[in-house]
């Protein structure tokens, strides 16, 4: 799961003190869509980008987590328990994937999750949305799992090696999410009226989120411009959106679901859907922390995070004194 | 509490071919590191056998010397086989 790169407070304008001959055959390798690996020079800013957008979508996939477990118990059949099992340590492995590429930019695990547990870095707004019925977590691989790849198939040719290949791992798995989402949801609409009505219920709940998933209008989104520039990014927010809308109408269709939207309809001259206005209040509220769960899942996050603590250093422990007879 | 160490893990996909950098894991021993590996990097049958290795051991070349490194085989063209033009009656050698 992902959403696009987004900041808490817009940066400073930076000020660039970099060796203008390393930036300029830095800004020319990238140019040429080579990638750039670990130890290769590049620009602070460049670094400092990279951390922030792959460090917040190594959260996202680890609050992810979250919500779908809130189900984990209650899956109507062994089947299901099993899929859903499987699909969330899928977010676990893709957490410490992302973590791991972050961590070759000098950056430490330790360092991330506090940024993420006090508060200062920030995670895809969608998890602080309540799982309210079975047929959300069909909506949630369906359509969030959806829109997360959209946003990521471009970013297996992002131009940081680690996070590219990391990119390639998680699209592989990525995709038996969302299918397995669509398969749930089918088996719901062909079920009883009251669990159609449930699969309703979460499309109505969750379309407006999945599309603000691609982030705020190309126009209001301050740092695309460079992050193009450097194929940190490689389509802008409104193209994503797009074709995420274009592709995810005709299943809604094929489910015999009504997406709501009164303003959605087919443009034959664009070849693409028209959809309605997006309320953006209601996205930078829960961008600022605001969503119905926020708190419980940062609450959840560190009660996870101390309660394992005992493990992880006894585990410590165990190898330092075993370390210690080694050497002996 | 400070991070466990960082190990590189390698897998071989299927007998015969050669182990392959996944990725890396954190843990804090070797048996640790393993297990990890295998949860991170094979949930769905990537690999028949995995290495691991503690990431501080790997010696790696600098890429700012890159061109000093591998500069010189560029020129030496004559180590491949196309560069010899053999007569037609020959040529499949």
């Amino acid at each position: 799961m992902y959403t696009t790169e987004l900041e808490k407070q817009p940066a400073p304008a930076l000020v660039t003190m970099e060796d203008p001959a390393s930036l300029a055959a830095f800004e020319a390798r990238v140019a040429a869509d080579e990638y750039i690996e670990p130890n290769d020079w590049m620009p602070e800013a460049y670094r400092r980008t990279l951390v922030r957008q792959i460090s917040q979508h190594a959260h996202s996939e680890i609050v992810g987590m979250l919500p779908e477990a809130n189900w984990l118990t209650r899956a109507p059949s062994l089947q299901r328990k099993a899929i859903l099992l499987a699909k969330i340590q899928d977010e676990g492995g893709h957490g410490l994937y992302l973590y791991c590429a972050a961590e070759t930019l000098g950056t430490s695990r330790d360092e991330m999750i506090d940024a993420l547990h006090d508060g200062r870095a920030k995670y895809s707004t969608i998890f602080n949305y309540p799982t309210l019925n079975w047929a959300d977590i069909g909506a949630i691989g369906w359509l969030v799992d959806g829109a997360a790849i959209m946003n990521q198939v471009p970013l297996q040719r992002t131009s940081y090696g680690p996070y590219a290949r990391a990119m390639v791992r998680i699209c592989k798995e990525e995709s038996f999410h969302q299918r397995q989402g669509y398969d749930l949801l089918l088996s719901m609409v062909k079920g009883t009226p009251a669990q159609r009505e449930m699969a309703q219920d979460a499309l109505n709940r969750w379309w407006w989120p999945a599309l603000m998933m691609f982030g705020p209008p190309d126009d209001n989104s301050p740092n695309s411009a460079q992050s193009m520039r450097w194929r940190i990014k490689r389509e802008t927010n409104d193209e994503l959106r797009q074709k995420f809308v274009d592709a995810t109408v005709p299943q809604a269709e094929l489910l015999g679901l009504t997406v709501p939207d009164p303003d959605l309809r087919w443009n034959e001259e664009r070849g693409h859907y028209d959809f309605g206005k997006i309320i953006w209040d209601e996205f930078y509220a829960v961008v600022r922390g605001e969503g119905p769960v926020a708190r419980e899942r940062m609450e959840a996050r560190r009660a996870a995070r101390d309660n394992g603590a005992w493990v992880r250093e006894a585990a410590a422990v165990f190898e330092a004194k075993r370390a210690a007879r080694r050497a002996a | 509490m400070k991070d466990w160490p960082l190990w590189e893990v390698f897998v071989r996909a299927r007998g015969g071919l050669d182990h392959r950098h996944a990725g890396s894991v954190h843990a804090p021993d070797m048996e640790m590191a393993l297990r990890h590996a295998r949860d991170t990097y094979t949930r769905r049958m990537e690999g028949v056998s995995i290495w691991v290795v503690r990431s501080t051991d790997i010696v790696a070349s600098d890429p700012a010397r890159g061109e000093a490194l591998f500069e010189p085989a560029a020129s030496k063209i004559y180590r491949h086989p196309t560069f010899y033009e053999l007569p037609e009656a020959v040529n499949h050698m």
